[in-house]
């Protein structure tokens, strides 16, 4: 398919990540895996008898459309006669009335069926959305560092609207073609069979067209599922990261990448719907030859005075009606190809199961006051490569310790570990004695809260942004929150206060700022653990100050793990556990550490009263 | 709302068929293409016409006089017609295909194009989910309709006229019944224009709302999992999903009752026409073949109709789609590049009376009266509080915002005046908030540096590397080649930092700017930093914002902001001794050191 204008498609700016294969894989997938049939089925089964209801709702309507050309056929064979012969108007008027009520009760079927087949497919879109919202919110971070925000945005959008797109324009074609196919397949074998025999001859043939389709098209369509979603991913991220690509005059380059996907995408729909192209007329061929030939037979077996003129009149006008939905059908069918396209990649979503699972059996969590205990704790995120060989360590309730070492030793890992992002590989984490995996993710969330370096702020006002911590907290506890960090005044500053908007992931806001919204958020969630992950970096000594004196206070009777590179974080802390290669190295009082005039804590400290001078 | 705000993405303009007329040029180089879909298009009808009207030959002619002789010969056109049929219908589909997917690749090009160069203020207040929603599902909306829709909204009322034209020839009295139809159904059409182009533009917004709440759920997951929040954020996905259903459920009403009522004007015409058709052959008026032949192509007129209704609905939704676009592209780039290039740039950067403003908050001054001069090759720290307005002067000088009052220069020309590409190739930027991309670490590196036309040679990325202290690189699995950023490695904040500052000064500008760089440092690799950007600092022009003494002695000068305003300039020691804001800013580790030491 390549032609020779064509860029050579240099991907090495995408560099090599651990997850290369699976893309390939993934996007060359060509075996039905099925998931989407089952994930149909799931879905539609509520609706088991609405759907049914409805068919019956078609059959009526179907039945009022298809009467309509029989009876006209019957209006002049036998309408007309009697005119001719007596000025009898009576066999006509009742043909007349008889059309008028098939109208009528067309129209009322439609009408209803419309509706119903509408309401239907929203609210399957619906519990669609919601199912796999849902279930991303419940996949562990492990699945979310691998799968990536770009890919979960596009599994919610371009994918249900591939769904979308089939439940607007199939739903309604498809029952009715269906319904006509097989009604008319019955009225022409009613009218004559010998001429029915010969108008179904096609049906091989257009099986056969079908087949070929439906597994051409399922590969074609499975990947423009994933080009389209690389596309977004790209998209997502560089608008993220809009004021890195101008400052940097990125334009240029990114609009390069984005052009190749773009082209990327474009000719895998192409292909997609160059198969439709071949497909459609197919289907159109099968039924002109099948016309034809029924015409030529049809005009013997008249002249044969087999079949009157207004049987093979009707038998024609009925076998354009046949066929007539099959182009429908096939559009159905494309449709329905690129959604279970995209519905496969939502039942691959949907199979995964957390990492972190809920306990089957979970254990109530005691009154211990938040003892964290680290028994021989081993973790990696790579198979191969241990962040931590086998962590021994126990922090009592209410204890504050500092956590510090150089980048790269595993505090982060150990910080996640310790809310359960992930699960270690080896020991137990125990909170107050119970293992972490016995415990109901609503009781470790509410007993222990971490505040990352990311400090995400969503869409929404300030005070907003710090209910998040405590949805159901009142204003007062919001302030009072801010309060204690120093934040208030800050907050008050803004043009609207507490109501102002953060706007774009806070973008409204100094990165100071937003730390500290994203403190006070964490003191609000009022957790009997709370980790923080350098999380004052960002702001200015007075404000770290203020943070810290509130910590103090805040802190009592709370267990804290606070892990900083800065020394002024330490002050407040009753322990430092110095970590290297995922191990403790020393652990022990500031004073203590400092005191024995060796090792990295004191290190640390002289290099940082020099960094003082 | 100020007009240089551009559009607001909460409010929705009135869309009309001036959107879809307005992006027509884009349909320009696909013109051979369109009038080619377009003659197919009806000669297909034209052909679906005909083979009825073969049929009526034969029904009237042969079997009517009992000559079987011509049949096969009219047998043999209709299947000539059916075969011309399907290869004009793929036709049509080959080139459609190549045509409409061209042009919708075109578009997203020129709205991501444009995107780019909309300025920070569009981007800070438009979520990506919004602008997502618009780059696809606008787009294909707009594609299908012209690609599809258009193409058939011209053949169905092209058929239409045709068919009953050829009914007002076949008998003129029925033709003319039938032609009255068209009364009830143009004022209809005209009717559900109205209210389904405001519908389909409240489910088009609350989509883009949705792809919102699905990005914030996407790269906020960390925090929501952090707090336990799930429920609470599915929640409000749930309401947001829920309203979207509510305003596609009156779509779906308006659109059911207005395609029923489509239906069925053919129909009654079906029946009027029987009535006095029977009675016109009753009284010889017209001979049964006509009056069959008239049936059947009145009965043939029933589905192109009843699809205007899906039609039209296509046109409306891409009439709204294409005015959410061009709500994008009608925003004019706030900021525009001038045409002066400095041929031997210096990196003599002054402030002269700078006033600032965030566009989306006018009245409200960020800095007020900014005078700061930095010689070239001279290093000024920015000292201030949180909030105080640091990354807000700092982004003035790659004009990632604009000056509201007095101006920036560069060597003495206005930034404003400086072609955009140039001035922020003579800036680099190490932000507070490093933003790493899915890429190598080679290209997150190399940023900075146009691969075409100056290349960074793999020893200036290793000088790089080491000033910031950024070795760890090399240690990734594929060394340089390894994928960073969210869909790669995972890296600290310190480690990110550090990439962030080795591609700023990769980039060798002539203006570094430091905003807050080396805050998630720990204070070893801190000082080895600092001590290797020492040497850079004195060939370039620098501005350092810092909060900690040890990154103020980078500098040789100190500038404090307070409240949006210089208020010193001095020597670290000196403002140490004589200003106390500064020393309450700067000279907490030292009460701190007492602390720890006691
Ligand atoms: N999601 C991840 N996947 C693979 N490796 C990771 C991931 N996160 C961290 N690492 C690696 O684990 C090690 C420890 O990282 P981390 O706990 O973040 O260190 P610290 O917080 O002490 O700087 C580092 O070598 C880092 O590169
Ligand atoms: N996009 C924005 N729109 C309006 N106000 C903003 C915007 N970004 C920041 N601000 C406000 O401008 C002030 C200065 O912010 P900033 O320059 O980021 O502070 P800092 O000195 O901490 O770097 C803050 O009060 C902040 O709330
Ligand atoms: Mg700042």
């Amino acid at each position: 398919m390549t032609t020779t204008q064509e860029r050579p498609l240099d991907k090495s700016w995408r560099g090599v990540g651990k997850n290369d294969a699976d893309e390939i894989h993934t996007a060359d997938r060509v075996t039905f895996t099925g998931g989407s049939r089952q994930l149909l089925d799931e879905i539609l089964r509520p609706y088991k008898r609405a759907i049914w209801l409805l068919v019956g709702v078609v059959v009526v309507e179907n039945v009022a459309r298809l009467a309509i050309p029989y009876l006209v056929s019957v209006g002049i064979d036998s309408g007309i006669p009697p005119i001719r012969e007596r000025d009898d108007l009576g066999p006509l008027l009742t043909v007349v009335a008889l059309v008028l009520g098939a109208t009528v009760v067309q129209a009322l079927t439609r009408q209803l069926f419309l509706l119903r087949s509408g309401r239907i497919g929203q609210d399957l879109l619906y519990q669609l959305r919601r199912r796999v919202f849902r279930h991303f919110q419940r996949l562990s971070p492990a699945f979310h560092d691998d799968y990536t925000s770009g890919r979960v945005i596009s599994r919610q959008t371009s994918d249900i609207d591939a769904i979308y797109e089939m439940l607007e324009t199939g739903f309604d074609g498809l029952v009715t073609a269906f319904l006509t196919l097989v009604g008319t397949a019955v009225i022409l074998m009613f009218l004559d069979v010998k001429l029915g025999l010969v108008a179904l001859v096609s049906g091989p043939f257009l099986f056969w067209v079908t087949a070929w389709f439906r597994r051409s098209s399922a590969k074609a369509y499975r990947v423009s599922r994933e080009k389209v979603a690389l596309l977004i991913v790209h998209f997502v991220e560089t608008m993220g990261g809009i004021r890195a690509v101008q400052a940097f005059r990125r334009e240029p380059r990114d609009l390069e990448i984005f052009d190749e996907l773009n082209d990327d995408n474009r000719k895998a729909n192409l292909v997609a719907f160059r198969l439709v192209a071949w497909f459609m007329p197919g289907i159109k061929l099968i039924g002109n030859v099948t016309i034809a030939v029924t015409l030529v037979y049809g005009a013997y077996l008249a002249h044969d005075g087999e079949i009157t003129v207004g049987v093979l009149a009707a038998f024609l006008l009925y076998l354009r009606r046949f066929f007539e939905p099959m182009m429908e059908i096939s559009q159905f069918l494309n449709t329905f190809q690129s959604a279970s396209a995209a519905l496969d990649k939502l039942a691959d979503v949907l199979r995964e199961e957390p990492t972190v699972p809920e306990p089957t059996v979970p254990v109530p969590l005691g009154a211990g006051g938040g003892t964290l205990t680290f028994d021989h704790v081993r973790f990696g995120y790579l198979d191969d490569r241990d962040v931590l060989p086998g962590l021994d360590l126990t922090v009592p309730a209410g204890q504050t310790v500092a956590l510090v070492g150089t980048t790269g030793a595993g505090k982060t890992t150990l910080a996640k570990l310790c809310t359960r992002f992930y699960d270690p590989t080896g020991g137990r984490i125990l909170l107050d004695g119970v293992d972490l995996r016995d415990l109901t993710s609503d009781d470790l969330r509410s007993s222990v809260v971490m505040v990352t370096q990311e400090n995400y702020l969503f869409t929404g006002s300030v005070a907003d942004n710090i209910r998040f911590g405590r949805p159901g907290a009142s204003q007062a506890d919001v302030e009072a929150a801010a309060r204690a960090l120093g934040a208030h005044d800050l907050i008050m500053a803004l043009p609207q206060g507490y109501d102002t908007q953060v706007a774009n992931r806070g973008g409204r806001l100094s990165a100071g700022q937003r730390q500290l919204i994203a403190f006070a958020r964490a003191f609000l969630a009022d957790p009997a653990v709370l980790i923080l992950d350098e999380a004052t970096s960002s702001l200015d000594v007075p404000s770290e100050r203020l943070v810290q004196r509130a910590l103090r206070t805040v802190l009592a009777g709370r267990t804290a793990v606070i892990i900083a590179h800065r020394l002024s974080t330490v002050e407040i802390a009753d322990r430092v556990l110095v970590m290297a290669h995922g191990e403790i190295v020393e652990d022990g009082t500031p004073d203590e550490l400092v005191g024995s005039g060796q090792g990295h804590f004191s290190d640390l400290h002289q290099a940082w009263l020099e960094s003082l001078a | 709302m100020a007009t240089d705000l551009g559009p607001d993405p909460d409010v929705a303009p009135p869309a009309g068929v001036h959107s879809i007329w307005r992006i027509r040029g884009y349909l320009r180089p696909h013109l051979l293409s369109v009038v080619t879909m377009l003659v197919t298009s009806l000669a297909v009808v034209g052909t679906s016409i005909a083979i009825p009207l073969v049929t009526k030959a034969v029904i009237d002619g042969p079997i009517a006089d009992g000559e079987l002789a011509p049949v096969l010969p009219l047998g043999l056109l209709a299947l000539a017609f059916g075969l011309v049929e399907a290869v004009l219908i793929w036709l049509r589909r080959w080139v459609q295909s190549t045509a409409v997917l061209a042009m919708e690749n075109t578009m997203r090009h020129d709205l991501y194009r444009h995107l780019q160069a909309l300025p920070m203020s569009f981007h800070s207040r438009w979520p990506a989910g919004q602008l997502l929603s618009r780059a696809i599902q606008d787009l294909s909306s707009i594609r299908r309709f012209l690609g599809f829709g258009l193409i058939f909204l011209v053949v169905n009322v092209v058929q239409v006229i045709t068919v009953c034209a050829v009914l007002l020839a076949m008998y003129w009295p029925l033709g003319l019944v039938v032609a009255a139809t068209a009364v009830p159904i143009i004022w209809l059409c005209a009717r559900f224009e109205k209210r389904y182009v405001v519908m389909s533009r409240r489910v088009q917004d609350k989509q883009g709302d949705l792809a919102t709440l699905s990005e914030e759920g996407a790269i906020g997951i960390r925090v929501i999992k952090a707090f336990g929040r799930s429920e609470h954020v599915a929640a409000q996905y749930e309401t947001g999903a829920r309203e979207l259903h509510e305003l596609s459920m009156d779509k779906v009403r308006l659109s059911s009752r207005f395609w029923t009522f489509l239906e069925v004007i053919p129909n009654l015409a079906v029946c009027v026409v029987l009535l006095l058709g029977a009675i016109g052959v009753g009284q010889g008026a017209l001979t049964p073949g006509e009056l069959v032949a008239f049936l059947t192509l009145l009965l043939s007129l029933v589905w192109p109709v009843s699809a205007l209704g899906v039609i039209l609905a296509m046109a409306q939704e891409a009439m709204s789609a294409a005015a959410r676009i061009l709500e994008v592209l009608d925003t004019e780039p706030a900021i525009v590049g001038g045409t002066v290039t400095i041929p031997e740039p210096r990196g003599h950067l002054r402030f002269e009376h700078v006033d600032f403003a965030f566009p989306d908050a006018p009245d409200e001054l960020v800095l007020r009266d900014i005078v700061l001069d930095l010689r070239p090759g001279e290093t000024v720290a920015l000292v201030g509080a949180t909030g105080s307005g640091k990354t807000a002067l700092t982004s003035l000088v790659p004009r990632l915002q604009d000056v509201t009052g007095g101006r920036v220069t560069l060597d003495g020309v206005d930034v404003r005046d400086l072609d955009l590409h140039h001035l922020r190739s003579l800036v680099a930027t190490a932000f507070e908030e490093p933003t790493l991309f899915s890429m190598s670490a080679r290209e997150n590196l190399t940023l900075g540096r146009s691969p075409a036309v100056d290349p960074a040679s793999d020893a200036e990325v290793e000088e790089a590397l080491d000033v910031a202290q950024a070795g760890f690189v090399r240690d990734l699995p594929w060394g340089l080649d390894t994928r960073i950023g969210e869909q790669g490695m995972a890296l600290s904040g310190g480690q990110r930092q550090r990439l962030a500052l080795a591609r700023a000064v990769l980039a060798r500008p002539q203006v570094l700017v430091l905003d807050d760089t080396l805050s998630a440092l720990d204070v070893h690799t801190e000082k080895l930093v600092e001590d290797a950007l020492r040497s850079v600092l004195s060939a370039t022009t620098g501005l350092v914002v810092a909060h900690r003494a040890s990154t103020v002695l980078l500098a040789d000068r100190v500038a404090l902001l307070q409240d949006g305003t210089i208020t010193h300039v001095g020597d670290h020691s000196e403002l140490l001794a004589t200003v106390p804001a500064y020393r309450e800013l700067l000279s907490a580790d030292a009460e701190l050191r007492e602390a720890v030491s006691a």
